[in-house]
């Protein structure tokens, strides 16, 4: 017979179809893996890379920027603007304004590491959305003020 | 190439545009098609959509500035991409890297490659029309976005590697979840086989679909899956090694045919030796510092350098000219995915246009890498 080979592809056909929903089917009757999520939320890991967030030194309970402006420098997007002055009676500079423009942002995490005092770290949002450009021009002072 | 449909009928020739917008050209690529009926005569890609300057922008920064822009090219594999930079400013500025972040760099991108490869396996059955295999491929994928984002910070545009080594240690955590991932995805290969590979409907599709030959491959410089698909065995990681390659023991799957088949299969059976790669370097992993000690302020001395790494979709090569001071002169980026896409025109010349979206799935390209 001349038809052998399209009646065996015919077979071995329909049976792969079969195999493969065999496959789905196995996976329809487990549990579901995905998670619904504006419902549900997974825990995100302390190491996530957010936006950054000024931080309080433990034990003096004040931020340990010296505005030296290294985060400024290195960020390649140009996103953090620091400004400090010399308050009478005070060894170092003090921090006046602290600005994230967090629509230039990448992410990348550098001025994290070129900080010299550890002021800065990244924060846990990651649900972030707005209206407006101007939501997401951070004060990080007064961000920080309002942690407490 | 098969018959035209009406062999006298220059007038019936008309132009398609597929794409900027086209659910499988992912992302900005444009292809205009000229048609006989069903048949492509001619498909000739259109890119600059999503160009960005990155080359442009690595000419006027300090080169650490640099560091985030290379997981933006190719983001579906950013580890590579990182691998290859951070190793070029070695390979210029003469940096030591501790064996222990090579270790570390290796396992990461190797688990990207999976990462990689999985989101293409899902992407090119869900061109061909099937949507269930990306959501078990997205599962897998999934795992290792994790067990990245734990270690590095984020899911998709790493920024991990330093020059000098990585910006965070793995700990045991990481150790014991990639193990754990390892027998997880080694258990669903059979899995993808019965649901996949032997499916009537895919071989229909794929097989002697888009042959390229070696010859062709070498013409047009494609390279990664695509060469090794058409029978040659060139792979950077054992071509031309680099970081810790050489110390592991793993093969280069090679097709025979060289049609979209062949390169599904060559991707498919990477991700078994990436997971024996993977294996090997989390048995060896050796103790000790993960960052070499690097002066602050790091200028390049003057002079040229290159490095080249296996990215997911093939070589990528970094060429840079230093002036001496710390702003590059200038940095050539050689990507694979713009290589592989030249093929596209010889290849689909009088191919169905359904069989064209099945070939060009089957060359995994990236267009923000292309349009760089």
């Amino acid at each position: 017979m001349k038809n052998n080979g399209y009646f065996k592809e015919l077979f071995v056909g329909a049976k792969s179809l079969l195999v493969g929903l065999g496959v789905t089917f196995k996976a329809f009757t487990q549990p579901i893996v995905t998670v619904q999520y504006p419902r549900e939320k997974l825990e995100i890991t302390p190491n996530y890379r957010g936006h950054i967030e000024l931080v309080r030194d433990p034990e003096t309970g004040e931020c340990p920027c010296i505005v030296c402006g290294m985060c400024a420098r290195t960020c390649p997007c140009g996103c953090i603007t620091v400004k400090g002055e010399k308050k009478e009676g005070e060894k170092r500079k003090s921090l006046t304004v602290f600005q994230l423009d967090f629509t230039k942002c990448s992410l990348c995490g550098l001025c994290v590491e070129s900080c010299p005092k550890a002021a800065i770290d990244f924060s846990q949002d990651y649900n972030i959305a707005g209206f407006t450009r101007e939501e997401f021009h951070y004060d990080l002072i007064k961000r920080l003020e309002e942690r407490g | 190439m098969p018959e035209p449909c009406r062999p006298d009928s220059k007038p019936h020739r008309f132009f398609l545009n597929m794409g900027p917008q086209h659910p499988s050209t992912h992302g900005v690529l444009r292809v205009i098609l000229e048609m006989d009926g069903e048949y492509v005569v001619d498909p000739q890609p259109v890119l600059g959509y999503g160009h960005r300057m990155h080359e442009k922008m690595a000419e006027c920064r300090p080169w650490p500035q640099f560091l985030p822009n290379t997981g933006r090219m190719d983001y579906a594999a950013a580890l590579p991409y990182n691998h290859g930079y951070v190793a070029l400013i070695e390979r210029l500025a003469g940096i030591e890297v501790p064996l222990r972040a090579e270790y570390i760099r290796v396992i990461t991108s190797e688990l990207n490659r999976i990462a990689s490869h999985l989101l293409w396996f899902g992407a090119l059955l869900l061109d061909l029309g099937a949507f269930t295999p990306i959501l078990y491929s997205f599962d897998d994928r999934e795992q290792i976005l994790d067990i990245l984002e734990d270690i590095t910070g984020s899911r998709l545009t790493y920024c991990y590697f330093r020059v000098g080594g990585v910006s965070k240690d793995i700990d045991d955590k990481f150790v014991e979840r990639t193990r754990a991932f390892i027998k997880r995805l080694r258990g669903r290969f059979p899995m993808y086989e019965k649901l996949v590979n032997g499916n009537i409907i895919f071989i229909k599709r794929v097989e002697d679909i888009g042959i390229i030959d070696a010859d062709m491959c070498r013409r047009y410089g494609a390279t990664g899956p695509v060469i090794r698909g058409a029978g040659v065995p060139y792979d950077i990681r054992k071509s031309e090694p680099y970081s810790v390659y050489p110390e592991f023991d793993f093969e280069i799957p090679v097709g025979s045919k060289g049609d979209s088949m062949d390169r599904f299969l060559v991707r498919f059976q990477e991700m078994e030796q990436s997971l024996r790669i993977i294996e090997q370097a989390l048995d060896k992993l050796p103790e000790g510092p993960f960052m070499a000690k690097v002066p602050k302020k790091l200028k390049l001395p003057a002079g040229d350098a290159n490095f080249s790494v296996e990215a997911a979709r093939g070589e990528l090569a970094y060429y840079l000219i230093s002036d001496g001071s710390d702003v590059p002169y200038r940095l050539k980026i050689r990507v694979p995915s713009y290589s592989n896409l030249s093929l596209l025109p010889e290849m689909c010349r009088g191919m169905l246009l359904s069989d064209l979206v099945a070939a060009m799935g089957s060359l995994d390209l990236v267009i923000p890498e292309i349009d760089r």
